[in-house]
């Protein structure tokens, strides 16, 4: 069964249909790309899988459950955690509390344990606790642990929210033009970051970005969508090489 | 039965344009600034006193002057009363507004300021005035002007005429002229607007004394329908203004005018029919309801936030 | 040894208050505005929790403060006293010990119940617009209690001293002093360990980041159901113990002026800050006692502070911080984190 099928999804804002008939699957394991132009709709895919828009039309399985009409909250729940086009952690917050937070699924007590300490409080606290240490260690956040994240470089708050995001145990992880904003060091580092994350989490990552040497170098596959509907598809180098997708970035002047 | 409805929609049309003045004040000042300023109720109260002051000075009450016909006094008292409390209103905001404005804090703490200045005005006045409260005089000969069972004072006229005047000269002001276009500018987008050669304060300034003006035009209007002044009566008056201003969208001039009418229009309607302790419970639940249903008010656009 | 500084300490002030107000060492005035001090903490600190930590702008506190007022009067009253309203009391009036205490937490979850009025709308609206929410929901409490004339009415209602005497007759304590601040400390107490927690933490996520909470699994329609119900209930039992003090309570108490009393209180505390709200309702109850002689100008002055602070220290009294970020050394006598 495949971990995330979409098919014909379609969302339209008033009379324009920023997304049409998009279609993807991923079995599980993938490091699956999608880009495209300014404007093109990528971040609004996400938007749906992660279930902050609902589409107009189409269809999002994960993992065997349909995702219509659930709230974010427990489209996450089911296994899709992401990142964001501009950084959104909790600014005020230490790293270690931002990843806490983010636990919030795996809670297991309620509002009355939490007042009276009781054991599953004190356990399960460990635990979110413990899990938390683990990703900031996984990811050499450990210096940072009580630092809040506006006195970061950058970098290492894009580095904090792919961790928050670790945190949640996803079976698909989106993330969002993770190199923007990043110099070219930095972009080094993300490479091999995300690289050691599929093959640490086994997990499925599906990528937008615009910086090609991040694309071409670490996805297997590659969608392109251009106003909304996918122009090409496949692998780095059939990408590089399709007419189409030069069209959509370069425009069709004569060169 | 259909004579007293009407009556009723005469009282409603009054009563809401006393709402509909002093919410077109509050929708000004947030339009540009996104500022609540919660003084704006006491500011119509000061222009009550300001009216009451001015009034009874020109009628030789402090001073030995000759006697003035009372159209006279009405006449000066209006725009002189006008002018003072834009005077307040621009005083709270070079004062207590715009250093915070210039430190760039968070919008909540100049809420919180002008929370306290009206608190300040109103126990103030209080404190300097006594707890008596004061009599308005009469500057209006009264004509009464009967149809069937339903009576019309011109004073009613006056204060009904005065608040749909108000709000043609204020739509024309924001739509037409570049005052207004600088206004609507602010409100968009705070920083680009000096990038373009506008000066913001100026702008700010403006919106001040247009919305404090027309609170002093309200506060008169008020003392003379009911003329009995206590310090307190911003407060009420103000803060239900400031929902109906919200329930029809706060921003857009249009929907607090409306919104003031509703109010208007509910409490009146209420009491026509139900014991009138009843007539806060009501309007305030017919708001709540209005705000459940459209959450940024009858006029106001609902934003979007893109992630 | 660590474990049991603080809680030592704060049994101990608790006994040294009972036994000053017992053996009158502290005249009835002192006692009663001690007792109206920790009735502010109760409003500042759950106030703050809502305006504070989850950054909301809440004005209409004081209207759960008037739920849990009339509702824990009406019970006690009914149940422990002789009353115009009621005629006889149901259960003997000795058993007031054990009731009065659980009227105070009906009234609180009455006011939890109440703060499902501000709580479902926050669902889908926030800032300026939940404001008006907060505000008319005060107004529409006030007008549903003045119109109940079966308690009262505008008139008010009383009859709890009956029941706090009847408490009196079984043991000759201070009952309302001793609840008193056992309901504040049992107030600061879950409110710490609701804002310790991973749970509580949603409450500042939502505030910092409300889609990127959600989409980080925080259901947040419950946390800001739990928030609002925990901070309304806190205030019902607030306005519970008022009543009981006063032995009387009357609706227009809980206006608008009231719950601005409260608002001065958070933000001049510093919003989000738990110490920060204790210190500023300690601060305010002795700046009204000691303004007290200026009679009204008090209520000009207060504001005039608050307007002075807002311009050079608008992060109040303590920002967000607590105690133990300012003296680090205290973590050794109380595991604060």
């Amino acid at each position: 069964m495949a971990l995330l099928e979409i098919k014909d999804l379609t969302i339209r804002f008033g009379g324009l249909a920023a997304v049409s008939e998009f279609e993807c699957a991923f079995e599980g394991g993938e490091l699956m790309g999608l880009i495209g132009p300014n404007g093109a709709g990528k971040t609004t895919v996400f938007n749906m899988v992660s279930g902050f828009y609902r589409p107009t039309g189409g269809s999002i399985v994960f993992d065997g459950t349909p995702t219509a009409g659930l709230k974010p909250h427990q489209v996450t729940a089911l296994g899709i955690a992401r990142t964001f086009q501009n950084i959104r952690l909790w600014k005020e917050m230490s790293v270690l509390d931002n990843i806490r937070v983010a636990q919030y699924y795996r809670l297991g007590y309620g509002v009355a344990g939490c007042f009276f300490r009781s054991r599953r409080y004190m356990t399960r606290e460990a635990e979110i606790e413990r899990t938390s240490r683990e990703v900031i260690d996984a990811l050499e956040l450990t210096r940072y642990t009580d630092e809040r994240p506006t006195n970061l470089p950058y970098g290492l708050q894009r580095r904090v929210e792919i961790a928050r995001a670790l945190s949640l145990r996803p079976k698909l992880l989106l993330l969002d033009e993770p190199a923007a904003g990043l110099n070219s060091a930095d972009v080094e580092g993300l490479i091999s970051l995300i690289r050691w994350v599929h093959e640490e989490y086994k997990l499925s990552i599906w990528m937008i970005e615009h910086q090609m040497k991040v694309v071409m170098s670490l996805c297997q596959w590659i969608k392109v969508i251009d106003f909304g509907r996918i122009i090409a598809e496949g692998t780095p180098e059939q990408i590089q090489a399709n007419p189409e997708v030069i069209k959509a970035y370069l425009g069709d002047e004569n060169i | 039965m259909f004579d007293t409805l009407l009556q009723n929609i005469l009282n409603a049309l009054q009563w809401g344009s006393f709402y509909a003045l002093i919410a077109l004040g509050y929708c000004l000042v947030y339009g540009v600034l996104l500022l609540i300023n919660f003084a704006h109720g006491d500011i119509f109260m000061v222009g009550a006193y300001i009216a009451f002051f001015v009034s009874s000075f020109l009628l030789g009450k402090y001073l030995a002057i000759p006697d003035l016909p009372s159209w006279l006094v009405l006449a000066v008292t209006v725009p002189a009363t006008m002018l003072l409390t834009s005077g307040v209103g621009v005083f709270l905001e070079r004062v207590a507004y715009r250093p915070l404005r210039r430190k760039g804090v968070n919008r909540l703490y100049v809420v919180i300021t002008a929370l306290m200045c009206g608190l300040i005005l109103e126990n103030g006045n209080l404190a300097m005035l006594g707890a008596s409260r004061k009599s308005f005089p009469e500057l209006l000969d009264k004509a009464i002007w009967t149809f069937g069972s339903v009576s019309v004072t011109n004073l009613k006229i006056l204060v009904i005429v005065s608040a749909f005047g108000v709000f043609w000269l204020l739509n024309t002001i924001v739509t037409k002229t570049k005052i207004g276009m600088a206004m609507r500018a602010l409100s968009w987008d705070r920083f680009a607007v000096p990038l373009m050669g506008i000066p913001p304060d100026t702008v700010i300034v403006f919106t001040f004394i247009l919305g404090s003006s027309m609170a002093g035009l309200a506060g008169i209007l008020f003392a003379m329908s009911y003329p009995v002044l206590d310090p307190y009566m911003g407060a009420s008056i103000g803060w239900k203004a400031f929902i109906a201003a919200v329930v029809g969208g706060i921003g857009d001039i249009r929907g607090a005018f409306v919104g003031g009418f509703i109010l208007g229009f509910v409490e009146i309607m209420v009491v026509a029919f139900f014991p009138s302790s009843y007539r806060d419970l009501f309007a305030f639940t017919i708001l709540l309801i209005i705000m459940t249903w459209k959450p940024t008010g009858l006029f106001g656009v609902a934003k979007t936030t893109k992630i | 040894m660590q474990r049991f500084t603080v809680p030592a300490l704060v049994a101990a002030a608790g006994l040294l208050l009972c036994l000053a107000s017992q053996y009158g060492w502290l005249d009835l005035y002192v006692q009663t505005t001690i007792m109206f001090l920790f009735i502010n903490v109760i409003m500042s600190t759950s106030l703050n929790l809502i305006n504070g930590n989850m950054g909301e702008f809440a004005c209409g506190h004081a209207g759960f403060m008037c739920v849990g007022a009339y509702v824990s009067s009406i019970v006690s009253v009914a149940l422990f006293a002789k009353s115009t309203y009621f005629g006889a009391p149901l259960l003997p009036p000795g058993w007031a010990v054990v009731g009065m205490p659980l009227s105070l937490l009906a009234g609180g979850v009455a006011a939890a119940f109440a703060g499902l009025l501000v709580a479902f709308p926050s669902f889908r609206t926030r800032g300026d617009y939940l404001a008006i929410v907060t505000l008319a929901a005060n107004y529409i409490i006030i007008s549903v209690f003045v119109n109940l004339d079966m308690v009262g009415g505008p008139r008010g209602f009383m009859g709890m001293k009956k029941v706090v005497s009847a408490m009196g007759d079984v043991l000759d304590i201070p009952w309302m002093m001793l609840w008193t601040y056992a309901f504040t400390v049992f107030t600061v107490f879950i409110l710490r360990r609701f804002l310790w927690s991973s749970l509580g933490k949603g409450v500042m996520a939502v505030h910092q980041d409300e889609i990127a909470a959600e989409i980080m699994s925080v259901n947040t329609n419950r946390i800001k159901l739990v928030a609002f119900m925990l901070s309304s209930g806190l205030a019902g039992i607030a306005g519970g113990l008022f009543a009981h003090i006063l032995g009387y309570v009357n609706p227009s108490a809980f206006g608008i002026l009231k719950s601005t009393e409260a608002m001065v209180m958070v933000y001049l505390g510093g919003m989000g800050s738990l110490t920060g709200a204790v210190l500023s309702a300690v601060l305010m109850t002795g700046l009204g006692e000691v303004l007290r002689p200026l009679g009204i100008f008090k209520w000009v002055v207060i504001p005039l502070l608050l307007v002075l602070l807002m311009q050079f220290r608008p992060a109040g009294i303590m920002g967000n911080r607590e105690l133990s970020d300012i003296f680090p050394r205290l973590r050794r006598f109380y595991k604060f984190k």
